[in-house]
């Protein structure tokens, strides 16, 4: 099943993957990072996620370490 | 299936320590993914400049030289001249580039020197707080012109990509842009180029990154990228302007 895999640890909050998912399939978290920013998080309830990659294509620090199609 | 994982050639555990949303981390990326492509990673020396292109080495699994401020190409001149069989690159900010070590950069194009060049241009010099360069274009605010830049005052902004294009040493010179997924692909495809060339000895290859400094340009990274579409690309238009393989 087309899906990515968010590394938190990698991510700084930029939000440039908000805007990128065609399918509005990343969202800000209720979790924060260590500098108290929301992180995000991969949501796809209805399997609607088509493993593009645009997401890790423009996520600028690697944070969407894998993406699956 | 999987179609994306973090390029073998960025060291493990490395995180990269840009400022968040800052381009160059997709500009190294880039560079990972065609070292991993074109099966360069054992064979390569990086020429490092100053600035925050410098932070390349702490994240790829190659060897680098570093240079003194601008000097990167003339150290990547001398790293290939010696050792022919590797492949060289340097890979340098606006202000390294194309202001301290312009004479460098330039003057390796006309020599016709067999590395491949890469320029990150933000239009300000980023890890000293915001200054204007000499790629700052027409009325931005900059820490040093806060009124704007004027051309009475400051001169005109220097298109580098077509000054290298200009050299007759040069085999490819293109500019790109990080802003939208298209424009990565193209930049990739660009940068595909600029690497061939050299490991064909046809001679210099180039690429201009036009990239984004949210923190010094105090913009959200989206508002930054729309600011590349809006201001930049207009300033600096995108493409190929010598590519001698298509002549």
């Amino acid at each position: 099943m087309p899906h990515i895999v968010i590394d938190k640890n990698r991510c700084k909050s930029c939000y440039i993957c908000l805007n990128t998912c065609p399918k509005g399939l990343i969202k800000k978290s209720s979790e924060t990072s260590r500098l108290g920013d929301y992180l995000v998080e991969f949501e796809d309830k209805n399997n609607e996620c088509i493993g593009c990659a645009m997401c890790a294509t423009r996520c600028p620090d690697m944070a969407i370490v894998e993406v699956h199609k | 299936m999987q179609v994306f994982k973090i390029p073998d050639s960025i060291k493990k555990d490395s995180k990269y320590t840009f400022c968040p949303g800052c381009d160059h981390g997709i500009a190294v990326r880039l560079v990972a993914e065609l070292l991993d492509e074109m099966n360069l990673t054992e064979k390569t020396i990086c020429a490092t400049s100053i600035g925050c292109s410098v932070f390349l080495y702490d994240f790829l699994n190659i060897d680098c030289i570093e240079a003194p401020h601008g000097r990167a190409v003339a150290e990547a001149t001398g790293v290939k001249r010696a050792r022919p069989d590797n492949f060289v690159f340097t890979y340098q900010g606006d202000g390294d580039f194309a202001s301290i070590g312009l004479a460098e950069s330039m003057h390796g194009a006309l020599r016709g020197e067999k590395i491949t060049a890469i320029c990150i241009n933000n239009t300000t010099y980023g890890m000293t707080g915001g200054q204007m360069g000499p790629t700052t274009i027409l009325g931005q605010k900059t820490t040093t012109s806060p009124m704007g830049r004027f051309v009475d005052t400051y001169g005109y902004p220097i298109h580098i990509a077509e000054q290298i294009a200009l050299c007759d040493g040069t085999a490819f010179s293109a500019r790109v842009a990080l802003d939208t997924v298209s424009h990565i692909n193209q930049a990739k495809k660009a940068l595909r180029k600029a690497f061939q060339v050299q490991l064909d000895g046809l001679g210099y290859g180039f690429v201009e990154f036009l990239a984004t400094c949210p923190t010094n340009w105090k913009m959200t990274p989206e508002d930054a990228h729309e600011r590349v579409r809006n201001e930049m690309i207009k300033t600096y238009p995108l493409g190929v302007f010598k590519d001698v393989t298509s002549d």
